[in-house]
């Protein structure tokens, strides 16, 4: 096991300068927070819908690299996609780091979390944000 | 046997993790079994496991005999005055939630007031919170000193004449704080108070005696004592498991049944419903001659020079903060400035070190400390002075990849 593996370049970057984070408005858009109750990470995420495309989204929250890099580098990926686009990279990005890199999809910067399969204690924490984001869009697209 | 060769009789310590020697300081979440308790309970399913206090037959006499002996054994080990007052259960979870229950139901109401700490584990804490939703009691909290003790005239002044109980734990299991329980008995008990002790963190390692201590109740885990997961105890003075109502019903714990009332077998076995963890306790029993062999006072000074030794050198390590005071038990908690304590870890065990990280079961304790998380490293009988050298040069490690990652 190389430490190396997990705490790619572009990990720490995203950890050290996370992108979007913050919020835009106190009660603007669709907000959740989402726990992990085995390690006290907690993360905030606040999407803005237009429709059925994401227009913005924020984060905020405390916890580990991986879990706060992850959120980072989700507010990336997910910004101007439709919902259901960014449900499916949900679920690729969760087949990702559990060890299954989904064939013909190109996941970006995303893919440096794929180490996190060789580490199954930080599982959680590399999908918590994406998590959250999918009971914010679950809940929406139920309301709906 | 003695202390300079004790690891040999704990075959997991001799493997390899992630290319270097295990070096095991989890064990204040769970400690590891010597080959004795491992073989007790293997004999135990190879040569008499049978149901107990039921059979006529010779198989269950055996296995009967051995799990009340190993009631003995528990009762000679905290110095109870009669095994009527030590109860099998699945651990000090089982235990504080039993007596919570049972106090809940039997002896406390509305205005009552129920005294604890911010430094409880969560098993310590919920049932408190859930008995006094369920009574209208009150659930009130000892101021702590920014070290995380107590002070007598604080517990002097917060128990009063309303106070039914006092739940504490007798070692935290996160600041390794050693409280002191006969002092706060005394007081509780000239209030008319009852005394709970969480002993999961204290029994394990030093001489606890139940009657020099004088508390009502003691709870305690077989599996953070060398035994297995699933049995622990619950001490409770005769005079209040009489007084007390089952929580569970069923097989084991009646004495008469008939179709709409029953009557329950004395203490301790009308609050052991079912059947019981036999294998269990029989690996509890050879854990405690495990401990008596090399002696709980010899255990506790060892641990005492480790944690001391570990202080030290840990707190050599430039930008570690280490939580609670300096007079403490095994364990010592602490955050590496910059570095999340998942990041810790994960950097600690790719090096083979296991230590915890998170919160701890104590999530109030995290607030007080204004922290999410912390690290933990938690000796036993089997650390040594190595085991704290590898964590320190680990953390090291962690620091400079840290740094320069981030940097």
């Amino acid at each position: 096991m190389q430490l190396d593996e997990l705490y790619r370049r572009v990990i720490m970057d995203h950890y050290q300068h996370p992108r979007n984070r913050g919020r835009f408005g106190e009660n603007e858009g669709i907000q959740i927070e989402l726990n992990n109750p085995t390690c006290g990470d907690r993360i905030q995420l606040q999407l803005k819908l237009n429709g059925d495309q994401i227009e913005d989204v924020r984060f905020d929250g405390e916890g580990c690299s991986i879990s706060l890099a992850s959120a980072s580098m989700l507010t990336e990926a997910v910004k101007g996609l439709q919902v259901q686009d960014a449900l499916a990279l949900s679920s690729h990005f969760s087949e990702l780091v559990r060890g299954n890199h989904p064939e013909g999809v190109d996941l970006g910067d995303l893919e440096a979390l794929q180490g996190v399969s060789k580490f199954p204690a930080r599982i959680k924490c590399a999908t918590l944000a994406w998590k959250a984001m999918e009971q914010a869009l679950g809940e929406t697209s139920r309301e709906s | 046997m003695n202390l300079e060769n004790i690891r040999d009789q704990f075959p997991i310590l001799s493997q390899e993790v992630n290319g270097h020697r295990l070096v095991y300081l989890d064990s204040a979440a769970t400690s590891q079994k010597p080959l004795a308790v491992i073989r007790a309970i293997q004999h135990y399913y190879e040569t008499y496991n049978s149901n107990v206090h039921r059979g006529v037959h010779t198989l269950g006499n055996k296995a009967t005999e051995a799990y009340e002996g190993a009631r003995e054994k528990v009762r000679r080990f905290i110095n109870a005055r009669s095994t009527s007052e030590i109860i099998f259960n699945r651990g000090t979870t089982a235990g504080l939630n039993m007596v919570a229950r049972s106090l809940a139901e039997g002896v406390l109401q509305a205005g009552d007031e129920i005294l604890i700490t911010q430094l409880e584990h969560h098993s310590n804490l919920i049932p408190w919170q859930q008995a006094a939703k369920r009574t209208g009691a009150t659930l009130k909290y000892l101021p702590l000193q920014a070290d995380g003790t107590v002070r007598l005239e604080d517990v002097e002044e917060a128990i009063t004449e309303r106070t039914k109980v006092v739940a504490m734990a007798h070692v935290s299991n996160v600041l390794g704080t050693v409280h002191p329980i006969r002092e706060i008995a005394a007081i509780a008990h000239r209030r008319g108070a009852v005394m709970v002790v969480d002993g999961a963190q204290s029994v394990p390692h030093m001489k606890v005696d139940v009657q020099e201590l004088n508390c009502d109740f003691l709870a305690f885990s077989g599996h953070k004592m060398l035994g297995p997961t699933g049995i622990g105890v619950l001490y409770g003075k005769e005079e209040w498991l009489k007084r007390l109502e089952p929580v569970e019903f069923g097989g084991e714990m009646i004495d008469f049944v008939q179709l709409y009332d029953a009557t329950w077998k004395q203490p301790p076995w009308k609050f052991e419903g079912g059947t019981p963890n036999i294998a269990g306790a029989i690996g509890l029993a050879a854990a405690i001659d495990f401990l008596e062999t090399i002696g709980m006072d010899a255990i506790h000074r060892h641990e005492q020079r480790l944690v001391a030794y570990a202080m030290e050198r840990i707190g050599q390590v430039e930008g570690i903060q280490v939580y609670g005071p300096k007079e403490r038990a095994g364990i010592v908690t602490f955050n590496l400035s910059g570095v999340h304590p998942h990041d810790v870890a994960t950097v600690l065990d790719t090096e083979g070190i296991a230590v915890r990280a998170g919160h701890h079961c104590a999530q109030p304790l995290m607030k007080w400390l204004g922290v999410t998380a912390t690290a933990r490293a938690s000796f036993y009988l089997y650390n040594t002075e190595d085991d704290v050298e590898r964590l320190v040069q680990a953390l090291i490690r962690a620091k400079e990849f840290f740094g320069h990652a981030i940097g």
